[in-house]
Order: structure tokens, then C-alpha cells, then sequence
């Protein structure tokens, strides 16, 4: 149990980096937190204590298997989490060569 | 089989226009405008599919839903990509003129065509985790196309946009995953029938918050809406059109439809939220919009505020009331995608959109002039226009479930509706012409093309109600009223 806790524990430390912190590049890192905790808790979920690798080889019943589809599943979530990412931190050099500053509240032309 | 071309299609031309329309001139126009005709006359042949055989269901690489993933075409998937598709084909025709503004007009349609292969995606899908991979595609290609001006605006809008859209999507996930650790599957109907059996845990309400949250912020709704003032007037007009005309009900009122009512399943407590959510979007919207002297932030608030209709009239969830919501969806993302190109066409033609500096140009830009006529007057409910019959459907409803109260909010918002469209019109298209704007030119031909059928679609779509086209909206009202049905209507199409 307490490894979900802990795992809810990023995702809030995460959120807590994007909500409250001044600096762009910070709330980047802190998505990738987010993303990063949420991934791990998919992780979580179809993993069992002892598993063994699910690789069905001959001879062998499917039994004490850990859940191979979230580690599916979480190798795509990783690949898009990269490539919003990418997009982010493409977007925040922009942002830096325009107002010359990562202080999110001194980016502030847009009001209303 | 039909249903994967309107994936195949948008994608495939994504990739032939990244990869030829450097190199050849105007191949990327051809081909964004074939894709997307493609897509409309596939989308409109769907309809007789839907009416022929009720549910079709595509098993990709020919696993077994449960286990592979599947995509099902039922009455609200025709019914959305109807509208998807329509909205896309004429901004793609108005991109063709408009886009000349811009360098790199290539990789704009790259975008659009990623965007759309998305939105397509989120409709036609029958897999909770294919659905996010479609809405992680459409929203990336999104928070690009955001920015695609590359000013210090946009770059700002677009970096407000993406974080935030990324949170949201991260909240999706989490409550993919406690879904899936819940019922062990991911295929929708399947979610559904294990959710029918199990008895009813703390969890499906903790995974519903996360869906609504998640989803809410996809389609701005008020606590969630601060990135769409400045998102949506940001972006080139025909992206602004298709973000708030179609983009933000895929993402966001699609997605909670289709979860709520066929999947989590609806309770009494939940549509009770829906309506509050809806009713606080519509007000604020409104009185926002008001304030405004951008006319593309003005058209921006305006879409949260005719959002909250819609969510106000799924939140009622009696037959007709649903009904309402999902026609004004489709009036919504016909007017509100021709305003935003009205809007456009005003730029284009005067390089400004502020309210105080414009005036008096009916006369130089008639056909802009008459568009917006009918597209303000259809989304403030004018009689005979498509927007009056979806509100009048909506308060009717909201009557006879007994909110009155709610009702004469509804009609006090058309009101002020009224109120800040006649101040667009009036400090536009009214009044006296000053000197800078005597030269102007009406807009070229393909933007004044698109405009004109979407004015005329908003004069002629109160016909939907008519008995001969009514099947259209009453098979999608179906689909969502079957509620948990609908796993039984997937597995019946399986065998």
C-alpha cells in the first residue's frame, strides 16, 4: 500500500511544481514529474510480489505472471509524454529569446 | 471496412504533405482539400450505415475486442464526425487564401491533418487507452498549431495551453489506470459490462472526478477555462474555427458523453454537477465576452459560455433535453467556426481585430458583413435561424424537468448573447467607414466560398428537426439514452 501513497506523493509534488513554481523551465520538470508518477503508478497496478516476467516459454502454465499490458501501455504514455516535452521545451526557448526571461509572471502580454 | 479510413485518411496525408510539399507547390493544398472532401463524403455515407445496420464494429488486426482493440460506428460517432468532418472540409478551402498570411504553409496542413486524424480517432474508437493516444495526438498537434504565428502572444497562449492541457491529460491517465485496475480491461464495452456486475465502490467516483476534471478542462468548462481566452485567439482564424467549433466538444463533450452515459453509467448526483458546471460556463462565459475588445476573445468566451448550454442540456439528461444539447453542438460548431473565419476575413482585409479602431465595414467587405450577419444572429437565437430551435429545445426541456429557475437563466444568457454580438456588429460592420479603411477589398474567393455555405448551413439547419433528416440527431440521442446498453449493442455486433 504504501508504495501507491508514495507514488501519489510525486504526482502531488509534481502538481505542486506546476501550480507554485515562478520559473518555466521548473513547471516543465514538474510535468515531467507528473507524467512520471503516473507512469509508474500504471506500472503498479499489474505488478504482483514474486511475479516472474510474462514470457510464456513450453511447459510453462500462466501463473505468477506479472501484467504485461500496462508495461505495453506505459512504453506509448512514456513516448508521448516525450514528445510533449519536446514540444514544451521547444516552445520555451521561443518564449525566452522574445521576453528574455523564464519568469512566468513577467510573461504576461495576454490579459482579460 | 469503413471505419479505419477516417483515420488512414488524415494520416496518410499528414505524412505525403511532410514529405512532398516542400518540394511540389500547391500539393499540399490539393491534398488537404481531397482528404478532408474524402473524409466529409465518408462521414455522410456513415449515416446510411448507421441507419442500415444500428452498430458496426472494426476489429483491428483481427483480435477479438477484449483482448485487441476494436472501433465501433453508432449513432453518435456518425453524428460527430458529420460535424467534424463538415467544419474541417470548409476550413480547409478557407486555409487556402488565408494561410498565404504565414511561410511554411506545408507544414500547417501537416498539423491539421495530425489534428484531425486525433479528433477522428476519439470518435471512432472503441478503447479507453486508444482514446487518450487520439487525444494526446490532437492536443500535441493543437498547442503547435497554437503557436504557430511564433509571436510572443502565441508562444505565451501556447505554453499557457500545453501545460495545462498536459495536467489534464495526466488526470486522464491516472483514471485510466484505477479503471483498469478496477475492471482489469480497457476495451469500453467491456469496462462497462464488468462495471454492471461489481458492485458499486468509491472508486468509480473517485475515477469520475478524474474524468471530469480531465475531460472538463478539454472543454473549458468555468473552473477549467482560463487557457481558452487566450489559446483560441491566438491561433491562425481557421485554427481558432476548428478549436472552438469542433476541437473542444471532441475532446471535451464527446469524450464525457460517450464515458459517462455509456461507460461509468449516470447517477442523479453526477448529471446534477453537469447541469451546475453547464449553468455557472454559460453566465460567466457570457459576462466575460461582454468586457472584450479583441473580436477573436470576444468570439473565445463566447464559445465557454454556449459550451455550458450544451453541458447544462446533457446534465438534464431527459430525451429531449439531450437532444437539444447534441443539436446545438452541431448548430454551435457551425456558427462559431463561421465567425471565427468572419473574423478572419476582418484581419486579413485590415490587420487589426480591436473593436475601437474598426467601424462601417459592411460596405467594403459585404459578403464578411452578411455571414456574420447570420451566424450572430443564429448563435442569439434569432427565430428562424438553426441556433433559436437548439435553445428553444434546450429551455423547453430544462421546464419540463422541472428547473425553472435554470430555464430563465438560460434565456437571460441568450440575452446577454444578444447583447455583445450586436456590440461586435455595431463597432465592426455599422457606423461610419473612417479613412484608413476606404481601400480594402472583399476577401478572395475560396474564403468567401466557405463562409457563404456555412451561413447557409446556419440558415437551414433548424430542417434537422424536420422529420426526413430527424433520424440523424435521434439515432445519436439513442445511443447515449441506451446508457449501459450500449456493451450489449458492441457484443451483439460481435457475433
Amino acid at each position: 500500500m504504501s508504495v501507491y501513497i508514495l507514488c501519489f506523493v510525486l504526482f502531488c509534488i509534481g502538481l505542486y511544481a506546476v501550480l507554485r513554481k515562478r520559473n518555466i523551465i521548473k513547471m516543465i520538470i514538474g510535468l515531467g514529474i507528473i507524467e512520471y508518477a503516473v507512469n509508474l503508478f500504471f506500472v503498479l497496478v499489474g505488478y504482483r510480489a514474486h511475479g516472474r516476467a510474462p514470457i510464456l516459454a513450453e511447459g510453462q502454465g500462466i501463473t505468477n505472471m506479472v501484467d504485461p499490458l500496462p508495461q505495453a501501455l506505459v512504453l506509448t504514455s512514456i513516448v508521448i509524454g516525450l514528445a510533449v516535452t519536446a514540444l514544451i521545451v521547444a516552445i520555451a526557448i521561443r518564449i525566452f529569446e522574445k521576453y528574455g526571461t523564464f519568469d512566468i509572471t513577467k510573461i504576461r502580454r495576454l490579459r482579460g | 471496412m469503413i471505419l479505419p479510413i477516417f483515420v488512414i485518411i488524415p494520416l496518410a496525408a499528414a505524412f505525403l504533405i511532410s514529405l512532398l510539399g516542400k518540394r511540389i507547390k500547391n500539393l499540399s493544398d490539393l491534398l488537404a482539400n481531397l482528404g478532408t472532401l474524402g473524409l466529409l463524403i465518408f462521414s455522410l455515407y456513415s449515416i446510411s450505415l448507421v441507419t442500415a445496420h444500428k452498430v458496426i464494429v472494426y476489429k483491428v488486426g483481427g483480435w477479438i475486442p477484449p483482448v485487441g482493440i476494436c472501433m465501433v460506428l453508432d449513432g453518435l460517432t456518425s453524428f460527430m464526425l458529420v460535424t467534424v468532418n463538415l467544419v474541417s472540409f470548409l476550413v480547409t478551402v478557407y486555409s487556402v487564401n488565408y494561410m498565404e498570411r504565414y511561410t511554411d504553409k506545408y507544414r500547417f496542413y501537416t498539423l491539421f491533418m495530425l489534428m484531425l486524424a486525433g479528433m477522428n480517432g476519439i470518435i471512432i474508437t472503441g478503447d479507453l487507452f486508444n482514446l487518450f493516444v487520439f487525444l494526446e495526438i490532437a492536443s500535441i498537434a493543437s498547442y503547435a498549431l497554437v503557436a504557430f504565428g511564433t509571436g510572443s502572444e502565441e508562444l505565451e497562449a501556447s505554453f499557457k495551453y500545453a501545460v495545462m492541457g498536459s495536467v489534464a491529460s495526466s488526470f486522464i491517465l491516472l483514471g485510466i489506470a484505477l479503471l483498469y485496475g478496477y475492471t482489469s480491461t480497457l476495451n469500453m464495452a467491456d469496462i462497462a459490462s464488468v462495471l454492471s456486475v461489481k458492485s458499486n465502490s468509491m472508486i468509480v467516483s473517485f475515477v469520475a472526478v478524474l474524468f471530469l476534471a480531465g475531460f472538463g478542462l478539454k472543454a473549458a468548462l468555468v473552473p477549467f477555462h482560463a487557457w481558452l481566452a487566450d489559446a483560441h485567439p491566438s491561433a491562425p482564424a481557421p485554427i481558432s474555427a476548428m478549436l472552438s467549433g469542433v476541437f473542444i466538444k471532441t475532446l471535451g463533450v464527446y469524450a464525457i458523453c460517450r464515458i459517462f452515459f455509456n461507460i461509468l453509467g449516470v447517477s442523479s448526483q453526477l448529471l446534477f454537477v453537469l447541469v451546475v458546471l453547464g449553468l455557472i460556463s454559460m453566465v460567466a462565459g457570457a459576462f466575460l465576452a461582454i468586457a472584450q475588445r479583441d473580436i477573436k476573445r470576444m468570439f473565445a468566451y463566447s464559445s465557454i459560455s454556449q459550451i455550458g448550454y450544451i453541458i447544462f442540456a446533457l446534465g438534464i439528461g431527459t430525451p429531449l433535453a439531450i437532444l437539444g444539447g447534441l443539436f446545438h453542438l452541431f448548430n454551435h460548431a457551425v456558427f462559431k467556426s463561421l465567425l471565427f473565419l468572419n473574423s478572419g476575413a476582418i484581419e486579413y482585409s485590415t490587420n487589426t481585430r480591436d473593436l475601437k479602431k474598426l467601424g462601417g465595414l459592411n460596405s467594403r467587405l459585404p459578403v464578411t458583413g452578411y455571414t456574420s450577419l447570420l451566424g450572430s444572429m443564429s448563435i442569439s437565437g434569432i427565430p428562424p435561424l438553426g441556433g433559436f430551435w437548439s435553445k428553444l429545445i434546450i429551455v423547453i426541456a430544462a421546464i419540463q424537468a422541472g428547473h425553472v429557475w435554470f430555464a430563465s437563466v438560460a434565456i437571460l444568457v441568450s440575452i446577454v448573447t444578444l447583447a455583445y454580438y450586436l456590440k461586435f456588429f455595431k463597432n465592426t460592420f455599422f457606423g461610419k467607414i473612417t479613412e484608413a479603411w476606404l481601400k480594402i477589398r472583399e476577401v478572395p474567393g475560396l474564403m468567401q466560398l466557405s463562409m457563404i455555405i456555412l451561413a447557409a448551413i446556419c440558415v437551414v439547419s433548424g430542417l434537422l428537426l424536420v422529420p426526413v433528416f430527424k433520424p440523424f440527431l435521434e439515432s445519436a440521442v439513442n445511443t447515449l439514452l441506451l446508457g449501459n446498453g450500449y456493451k450489449d449493442l458492441v457484443f451483439g455486433a460481435l457475433k
